[in-house]
């Protein structure tokens, strides 16, 4: 077998998607310095559970449909407390940024 | 110097650019090399304004720009690999224009050689194993007369859920310690995500192989025959990938 026919009949079309992200976000060499980008503070499990929230229909398009196998497991509810906690958090932050104004202006 | 940034996908061993001429890179670029001596990075061009990290945050946290970003990420590094031995780079490896490119080459020479030379020949091959999902329950079984009941069988069906779980963890350690004789180096990555799995049990390996490319047929069919002699488990082959995860290991880099 040569490397090109390997190349070509043993990929798939189009391998999972969750493969890929695996490997361009989490593998592959990092360059160090010179760089105006890098990967190496987005943790990929935020992505992960950013994917989820992002697009029930999307997910479902890539075949990820666990929840309809397992409602117990559904990230929904939890979601809806960690937007509530993110409201939250900027409304402090919001509010500490005011007040600071505020001494600053006095 | 151009102002243009240059986004950059993976170093290989020289070949002929023309053979990436229907590639597109991302945002629709052309794909070119940039050359040193027999090295070259696979890159294409990114409009300045592409090229804000703001902007490419926001990208890469919005999914459906991240799916189509890492599968063109992805199909160049593929085409490259299937012309020369290739290190892949990890997604959204941008430099200030195509002499920081040639620089990196020149300053990086000694290592991104020695790698090249590590990975010749090679190919990465995925194996993941999953536990089989125990059986449903019966149709009509689900009705249940009390609390005690409906808490009872909630736990039964966790128990059968977690011996399933450990069964399949055990075979795939005997999987995994009878596929590293087999290839050049092996990782163990984290097993994917539970909300990822696909329908059936969870993931309970996921490992990564470095074969010699002449006997990556032969190693898939050996994961897929030791895996059909263990009941209780599904394994999934996928690749040939080019070798990502093997692309730091002798490296200085993390």
């Amino acid at each position: 077998m040569t490397e090109q026919s390997l190349w070509r009949t043993g990929q798939p079309a189009s391998p999972n998607l969750a493969d890929v992200l695996e490997r361009v976000l989490d593998k592959g060499m990092v360059i160090a310095g010179d760089i105006s980008i890098s990967l190496l503070d987005i943790e990929l499990l935020t992505i992960k559970l950013r994917l989820l929230v992002a697009s029930v229909d999307k997910a479902k398009e890539l075949g990820i449909n666990w929840w309809e196998h397992d409602p117990s497991l559904t990230a929904r509810p939890r979601a809806g407390i960690e937007d509530e906690n993110e409201r939250l958090r900027q409304r402090i932050a919001e509010l500490e940024a005011a007040a600071v104004r505020e001494a600053v202006e006095r | 110097m151009s102002t243009q940034a240059t986004y950059t996908y993976a170093v290989a061993r020289a070949f002929d650019e023309a053979a990436l001429a229907a590639q597109r890179g991302v945002d629709g670029a052309p794909v070119y090399l940039v050359r040193h001596r027999d090295i070259v990075a696979v890159a294409s061009a990114l409009p300045e304004a592409a090229a804000d990290e703001a902007a490419w945050r926001g990208r890469l946290e919005t999914l459906d720009e991240l799916a189509v970003l890492a599968r063109c990420h992805h199909a160049v590094v593929a085409a490259a690999a299937a012309q020369a031995v290739t290190i892949p780079f990890r997604l959204a490896t941008v430099h200030f224009g195509d002499d920081r490119v040639a620089e990196l080459l020149r300053r990086e020479y000694p290592r991104l050689a020695a790698t090249l030379d590590r990975l010749a020949g090679r190919v990465e091959l995925g194996v993941k194993v999953y536990a089989e999902a125990p059986p449903a329950p019966p149709a009509g079984s689900g009705q249940v007369a009390t609390g005690r009941d409906y808490l009872r069988q909630r736990r039964q069906e966790r128990d059968q859920r977690e011996q399933a779980w450990r069964h399949a963890t055990a075979a795939a350690d005997r999987l995994a310690a009878g596929l590293a004789q087999l290839a050049v180096a092996s990782r163990r990555h984290r097993p994917q995500d539970g909300r990822l799995w696909p329908a059936g049990g969870p993931n309970v390996m996921n490992a990564a192989y470095l074969v010699a490319e002449r006997t990556a047929g032969a190693f898939a069919d050996r994961a897929r025959g030791l895996a059909a002699d263990m009941p209780g488990v599904r394994v999934e082959v996928t690749g040939p990938w080019a070798p990502y995860s093997f692309a730091d290991v002798s490296g200085t880099g993390r």
